[in-house]
């Protein structure tokens, strides 16, 4: 069966739901991912995106990952072009237009209005992958560890998403 | 994003108007994949900020901020909006084609080995206790992003309330994220309506 239409119609979709950053469409990537097109699993969609967080670049590489799970080489590349050619062309053409938008009053409105919305899709994202990401007293852990290891010192995050496998491995290994 | 290892560009006067008259769109694409190999941990602006201001003095740090205003408000990832305008602006739509397949090219062919290795031992026990892990860390990550975040693009209290209603219009009452974003969004951007003598206004930039 052919998927690389749907693929197309879904990361163009999310693309365009990116504001404030890739998770802010978690939500929907889930629900069509995983409900919808049952490409993969909810558990499998957090692990991805979790190892996602590792990599260098744009933090929604995993994309790429579906892509190629669903429909090989091609399906990869089709979900790169999917995902970040609407906003990317949608960034060159207001780019040329925004000096020009310089004195236009509601260009103020709109950045203060988008920035607490897309703080808001941040933190929703971060909620719907910490449903199936939380689900004991350990997990909870090492999550709020994190946290305030981030709030409290400057270190490379992808050093503690690392410890975080290091310990998971002793942690949650079935004897 | 994190302000770790932002740099103040050096103030070498003489070379800075000519760089962004020289770069070539190879040495666009070569920059940008150093970035996009180099970013590890999220914090891409900073990177970002640290090739394209100090490094190759391709942009000054008014024109960056202006930059990054922009990115932040449109759809898209910030290290992919930022590559689209620093890229046109240098070298019109080919340097922008560049520098945003520069920026993705090395994240991506990770993360295409990094699934086809998943799929075939992802569901070994060691994998999937080590996965557990990662996933949970990584959820006190994007906390601790949301909240750095917060600090810093935020100064009113009311504020909390459209992040409030997107978060509850999201995981309460399971709405779609673009009916949120439209809604609150519409709702938000109403409240700062521009006005004469903008008080409110100031004190947020």
């Amino acid at each position: 069966m052919n998927q690389v239409p749907a693929l197309i119609r879904v990361f163009a979709y999310l693309s365009l739901l990116t504001v404030g950053g890739g998770m802010a469409a978690f939500p929907e990537l889930k629900v069509l991912t995983v409900e919808v097109h049952h490409w993969l699993t909810f558990p499998q969609l957090i692990h991805l995106y979790s190892v996602g967080q590792m990599a260098p670049g744009p933090n929604m590489m995993m994309i790429v990952s579906i892509g190629e799970w669903v429909a090989g080489p091609l399906g990869a590349i089709v979900v790169l072009i999917a995902f970040f050619g609407p906003t990317a062309l949608l960034a060159f053409l207001i780019g040329r237009l925004w000096k020009k938008l310089e004195h236009w009053p509601w260009r103020t409105s709109i950045q203060k209005g988008l920035a607490p919305v897309s703080i808001g899709l941040l933190l929703a994202g971060c909620f719907t992958m910490a449903k199936g990401a939380i689900t004991g007293l350990e997990t909870a852990t090492i999550a709020v560890a994190t946290l305030l290891i981030l709030l409290q010192y400057k270190i490379n995050p992808a050093l503690l998403v690392a410890a975080g496998a290091v310990i998971g491995a002793f942690t949650f290994v079935p004897k | 994003m994190s302000d770790a290892g932002i740099k103040p560009a050096p103030q070498t006067a003489s070379t800075a108007p000519a760089a962004a008259g020289t770069a070539s769109v190879l040495d666009i694409f070569i920059e940008f994949l150093i970035i996009g190999a180099t970013s590890f941990g999220g914090g891409v602006v900073a990177y970002l900020r640290n090739g394209l201001v100090a490094k190759r003095e391709w942009v000054d740090d008014k024109e960056f901020v202006e930059m990054l205003s922009i990115s932040q408000t449109l759809p898209g990832l910030n290290a992919t909006n930022m590559a689209i305008l620093v890229g046109d602006k240098l070298r019109g739509a080919l340097g922008s084609i560049a520098a945003i397949v520069g920026v993705c090219l090395p994240g991506a062919v990770l993360m295409y080995i990094a699934g086809m290795l998943y799929h075939e031992h992802g569901d070994r026990p060691l994998v999937t206790a080590a996965l557990k892990g990662v996933a949970a860390a990584a959820v006190g990550l994007i906390l601790a992003t949301a909240m750095q975040l917060g600090k810093k693009s935020l100064s009113h209290n009311h504020d909390l309330i459209f992040i409030a209603l997107t978060v509850i219009g999201v995981n309460r009452l399971h709405q779609s994220v673009p009916r949120v974003l439209i809604a609150v969004g519409i709702l938000a951007i109403l409240w700062y309506y521009p006005r004469k003598s903008d008080k409110r206004g100031e004190a947020t930039q």
